[in-house]
C-alpha cells in the first residue's frame, strides 16, 4: 500500500493533466466464501477530475473483475451507486477525487442498515418496502378532461421533495434506521411529503396517519445526517419537520 | 414440448407464467405495464430497479401541441417531426404520435406528474429544437416540462402508478433470450429466459404476449450521454433470433454534451435562450440556420459544432470544444428552469454557468433505428409480416416516428404513446391467445453461454476491448463518416469479435456476478456496432444523423427507403458481408413530399 504522490509538479495549462496514485480501501464481502467482510486495498492511477466511480471501475476493469457494485447513469440521477465514502454517504459518481484528501487512503464501503449482499451491494427491498407503504402516488377523484389546474406557488410547495432519486443515501445515514430497521426512514417520509403537500392530492390524512405510527416521523431525532447525505440537495430534515407539523396542526 | 405451472422449479430453473411479459422497466415498459397490469396477469422484468432506468436522465420536455401558451396544433407537430427526420419518417406513425401526444401529457398530469405551470395554472410549455409554428416560420412553445428533469418526473410518476396498481416487478433479472417456437409455419414468442443477478439462477417467463422495452445502446460509442447499462441487450436478442433491425445507421449525436464527459446538457438550455459560441465568441449558428439559429434540429447543430472545431474555431487549450453560453440569463431563471444541468457543469467541470460559458461537444445520444414495428407496436419479421404476440416500444423500437433524426422531446413522447399502445394491444392479444408450449430444455443455449463464460480461461480483458470499440466508433462512425472510416471501424469490429471468443471473466461466483454480465453485454455491443456500421456503408448519401462526407447530399432517388438488416448465415463468420443481409422498406408518405431541409 502506498500513499498518494503527485507524479509531476503542477504543469502549465496545455501540458497533459497530471495523474496521481490513490489507495482505495474497499470493504469486500463475498457471500460464497467470506464469513465476515474484510478490507482490501488497491492502488489506482487517477486524474483529479475522476470520480470515485471511475476508481472503482478501474479496479474492476484492470485489476479484479469480481469487485461488485451497482451503477448506471454515472452522473447522479439514477441513484444506483450510493455508498459510504470516507465514512459519509455519497454517490460514487458525484464524488470527485479532487474533493477528497488523496494523501490518505480513500475508504469505500456499502451503505449501512440494509442487509449486505456482496461487496458494495446491499439488499434494497426493505428500503423500497418502506417507500411503498406510504402510498407514494397521487390519489385524486374524478377524471378531468385536460390537466388539473395547479398554481405555480402550489406546485412550488412540494418541489424540493420531487427531486428524490430513491438512492437510500439518506435512510442509510440515519442512526435511528441503523438501530431500528422498522423505522420508515427519511426517504419514505420525503416521498410521502411530496404527495401530502401536493394541492391535487386528496389522501394526505391517510399518509399522515401512516406516519403518525410509532415507526413513523416521531422516531426522527433531527441529527441532520439525511440532509447532509442527500445528493440531490433535498432539505430532508425540514421535510420531516413539515410532516410532523402537519400531523399536529394540519397542513399549511 | 413442456409447460410448467407458475412457480415450478425444475433442475434449478424457475418457470413463470404470465399473460403479458414486459422486458424493461423504463418509460415505455412501465407505461405499457400501467395498461396491462390491471387487465391481465403481467410481469415486468428489468435488469435494473425501475427507477434507475435511463428515462430518468431525460431533461428538457415532452412535446404536445396543447397550445397552452401560444397557437399550436398537432398537424404542425407532425410536419416538424417529418421534416426533422429528414423525410425518412413514416408519416402515418408521426401523425399518431403528434395526435396522441396531447392525451399522453394529460394522462401523465392526471397520474400526478408535477409539470411546471403557467400563471393560469395550466401545464407550461417551452421552445425546443426543430419545433415550429406553421411549418417552419418560427420556434413554437410545444415542450411540456418539469424544470430540466422531465424524464426523472416521468420515470417516478410511472413507477408510482405501477406501485399503485401493484405491478409485479422482477428487478435485477437480465433477459438474455427470447424463446421462439414455430407454429403454423411461423415463429412466435413463447417466453423469455432471464438470469437472476442475486443468485445466478435462470428463470423462464412464459407469456402469451411479450413486449420488448429495453432501451438503447449508446455504449457502442465512447462519448455518450447513455448509462453504463445501455448495452442494447434487447435489440441484440432480437437480432440473434434472425428478426430484422431497421435503420441502424441512424444514431443521434446530441449537440451539447459536457466536453470530455458526454453528460447531457439539455436542449432546453437553448429553448430558454442559450447561445452556442466558438473560440471567437461568434454565435456561429446564425451562419448555418439563419431562421431558427441555435434551435435547429440536433443533427444539424451537432455537425455545425464539429465543423467549427475542424476549421480551427474550437475553444480551450486544444481548441477541441465550443461553448454553451447562458450567462445572459438571470440566475433566477436558470435556477427555476435549468437547475440540474447547471449543477452538472459545476460538479464535473468546475464551471459556474451564471458567469462562465460551458465547454460542450456532441455526444452519442439516441438510436433512431431498432426493432421494426407497425403503429400497433407489433414487431415485424419482414417489411409487412407481424410476429403475433411480440411487441416493442421506446428507443429499442423503430416505428419509425423519428426517421433519420429525432426531434428533442419526441422520445419522452414516443415511450408514452407507443408504450401505451403496446400495453393495450398485448392485453387484447393475450385475451384470446393460448400459451405457446415451451420447447424442451428452453434454457439450454443461455445455460451453456453462462457456463462457458464463467468457466473460461480467457485472456482478453473486456474493458480493453470495449474501449477499442468505443474509441474506433467515435473516430470513424460518429458525426462524420466516409467509406474509408467505415472500413477502418469494420476491421476493428471484426478483430474484436474474434478476440471476444477468448474473453476473460474473473468472477467465478454465482451471486451478483456483474463481471459475467458485462461480458455478455459486450457481446451485444459488438453485434450492434457491426450492424450499424454495415448499414452505414450501404447508405451512400447524407440524411439526418447519418452524414457521409463522400456523399454529402441527400439522395431521394436511391435512398428514400428504410434499411432492413437481417442476420443470415454463420453469425460468427469474420466478414460482416457473410452474415448480414440488407434489404429496403418503403417510407410511408401521406401528406408531405420531401423538400430541401432548411431552417
Amino acid at each position: 500500500m502506498s500513499t498518494a504522490t503527485l507524479d509531476s509538479p503542477p504543469a502549465p495549462a496545455d501540458a497533459p493533466i497530471p495523474t496521481f496514485t490513490v489507495t482505495m480501501m474497499v470493504r469486500r464481502f463475498n457471500p460464497e466464501v467470506d464469513e465476515e467482510p474484510r478490507w482490501q486495498d488497491f492502488d489506482v492511477e487517477l486524474y483529479p477530475t475522476d470520480r470515485v466511480l471511475d476508481a472503482l471501475h478501474k479496479i474492476k476493469w484492470e485489476q479484479d473483475g469480481s469487485l461488485t457494485f451497482r451503477r448506471s447513469c454515472a452522473h447522479g440521477v439514477c441513484g444506483s451507486d450510493a455508498m459510504r465514502i470516507n465514512g459519509r454517504n455519497r454517490l460514487a459518481c458525484k464524488t470527485l477525487m479532487k474533493d477528497l484528501d488523496i494523501t490518505k487512503p480513500i475508504y469505500v464501503e456499502a451503505i449501512k442498515g440494509l442487509p449486505l449482499e456482496k461487496d458494495l451491494v446491499v439488499d434494497m427491498e426493505p428500503f423500497f418496502d418502506s417507500y411503498r407503504e406510504v402510498q407514494p402516488f397521487l390519489i385524486a377523484s374524478g377524471k378531468p378532461e385536460k390537466e388539473r389546474i395547479q398554481s405555480a406557488s402550489d406546485r412550488a410547495r412540494f418541489d424540493d421533495t420531487t427531486k428524490c432519486i430513491l438512492c437510500a443515501a439518506c435512510t442509510s445515514s440515519c442512526p435511528v434506521f441503523w438501530t431500528d430497521g422498522q423505522y420508515f426512514g427519511p426517504a419514505a417520509i420525503v416521498n410521502a411529503h411530496r404527495f401530502i403537500f401536493d394541492s391535487r392530492d386528496e389522501a394526505s390524512s391517510v399518509r399522515l396517519d401512516i406516519l403518525n405510527d410509532k415507526e413513523g416521523v416521531w422516531r426522527c431525532r433531527t441529527t441532520f445526517n439525511c440532509s447532509e447525505a442527500c445528493p440531490r440537495g433535498i432539505q430532508v430534515t425540514q421535510a420531516i419537520a413539515e410532516v410532523k407539523q402537519a400531523i399536529m396542526f394540519g397542513k399549511r | 414440448m413442456t409447460d410448467y405451472a407458475d412457480g415450478t422449479v425444475v433442475e434449478g430453473v424457475t418457470y413463470h407464467q404470465h399473460d403479458v411479459v414486459i422486458v424493461g422497466a423504463g418509460g415505455a415498459g412501465m407505461r405499457a405495464a400501467i395498461e396491462a397490469g390491471p387487465k391481465a396477469r403481467t410481469a415486468v422484468i428489468s435488469k435494473l430497479y425501475p427507477t434507475r432506468s435511463h428515462t430518468g436522465a431525460a431533461q428538457g420536455g415532452m412535446a404536445a401541441a396543447l397550445a397552452n401558451v401560444e397557437e399550436d396544433n398537432w398537424e404542425w407537430h407532425t410536419f416538424d417531426t417529418v421534416k426533422g427526420g429528414d423525410y425518412l419518417v413514416d408519416q402515418d406513425a408521426a401523425e399518431i404520435l403528434a395526435k396522441e401526444a396531447i392525451d399522453a401529457v394529460y394522462d401523465l398530469e392526471n397520474m400526478g406528474l408535477p409539470f411546471n405551470r403557467t400563471p393560469e395554472g395550466k401545464i407550461d410549455q417551452r421552445r425546443f429544437g426543430g419545433h415550429t409554428r406553421d411549418h417552419g416560420k418560427a420556434p413554437v412553445r410545444r415542450a411540456c416540462y418539469a424544470a430540466d428533469r422531465t424524464g426523472h418526473m416521468i420515470l417516478q410518476t410511472l413507477y408510482q402508478n405501477c406501485v399503485k396498481h401493484g405491478i409485479n416487478f422482477f428487478n435485477e433479472y437480465y433477459v438474455l433470450d427470447l424463446i421462439m417456437v414455430e407454429v403454423d409455419g411461423q415463429k412466435r414468442p413463447s417466453g423469455v429466459v432471464a438470469y437472476e443477478l442475486a443468485t445466478g439462477n435462470l428463470h423462464v417467463f412464459q407469456g402469451k404476449a411479450v413486449i420488448f422495452a429495453t432501451g438503447g445502446f449508446g455504449k457502442i460509442f465512447k462519448t455518450t450521454s447513455n448509462a453504463h447499462t445501455l448495452t442494447g441487450d434487447g435489440v441484440g436478442i432480437i437480432w440473434r433470433k434472425g428478426l430484422p433491425l431497421e435503420d441502424m445507421e441512424f444514431f443521434q449525436f446530441h449537440p451539447t454534451g459536457l466536453a470530455g464527459l458526454g453528460i447531457l446538457l439539455s436542449e432546453a438550455a437553448r429553448g430558454e435562450g442559450a447561445i452556442l459560441r466558438n473560440s471567437e465568441g461568434e454565435r456561429f449558428m446564425e451562419r448555418y440556420a439563419p431562421t431558427i439559429k441555435d434551435l435547429a434540429p440536433r443533427d444539424i447543430v451537432a455537425r455545425c459544432i464539429a465543423t467549427e472545431v475542424r476549421e480551427g474555431r474550437g475553444a480551450g487549450p486544444n481548441k477541441d470544444y465550443v461553448y454553451l453560453d447562458i450567462t445572459h440569463l438571470s440566475p433566477a431563471v436558470i435556477d427555476a428552469k435549468l437547475p440540474d444541468i447547471t449543477e452538472f457543469a459545476r460538479t464535473y467541470l468546475g464551471v459556474e454557468p451564471y458567469t462562465e460559458p460551458v465547454p460542450i461537444l456532441p455526444t452519442a445520444h439516441y438510436a433512431m433505428g431498432g426493432i421494426p414495428t407497425n403503429v400497433a407496436a407489433e414487431v415485424l419479421s419482414d417489411n409487412t409480416t407481424v410476429v403475433p404476440g411480440l411487441y416493442a416500444a421506446g428507443e429499442c423500437a423503430c416505428v419509425s416516428v423519428h426517421g433519420s433524426n429525432r426531434l428533442g422531446t419526441n422520445s419522452l413522447l414516443d415511450i408514452n404513446v407507443f408504450g401505451k399502445r403496446a400495453g393495450n394491444n398485448a392485453v387484447e392479444y393475450a385475451a384470446t391467445a393460448e400459451f405457446i408450449p415451451l420447447p424442451d430444455d428452453p434454457t439450454k443455449p443461455i445455460r451453456e453461454l453462462v457456463e462457458m463464460l464463467r468457466n473460461s480461461n480467457g485472456t482478453e480483458r473486456m474493458s480493453t476491448m470495449r474501449k477499442e470499440l468505443q474509441q474506433s466508433m467515435d473516430t470513424n462512425a460518429q458525426v462524420y463518416r466516409t467509406e474509408k472510416s467505415l472500413i477502418e471501424v469494420t476491421k476493428v469490429i471484426a478483430d474484436l469479435r474474434e478476440r471476444y471468443k477468448n474473453v476473460m471473466v474473473q468472477d467465478k461466483g454465482k451471486r451478483f456476478n456483474t463481471d459475467l454480465l458485462e461480458a455478455i453485454e459486450l457481446g451485444f455491443l459488438l453485434d450492434l456496432a457491426e450492424v450499424l456500421v454495415y448499414s452505414a456503408m450501404y447508405r451512400k448519401e447524407s440524411r439526418g444523423g447519418h452524414f457521409r462526407e463522400d456523399f454529402p447530399k441527400r439522395d431521394d432517388e436511391n435512398y428514400m427507403v428504410h434499411t432492413m438488416a437481417y442476420l443470415s448465415g454463420d453469425a460468427h463468420s469474420a466478414d460482416a458481408g457473410d452474415h448480414i443481409k440488407l434489404d429496403t422498406k418503403p417510407v410511408v408518405v401521406t401528406r408531405y413530399q420531401p423538400m430541401e431541409r432548411k431552417y
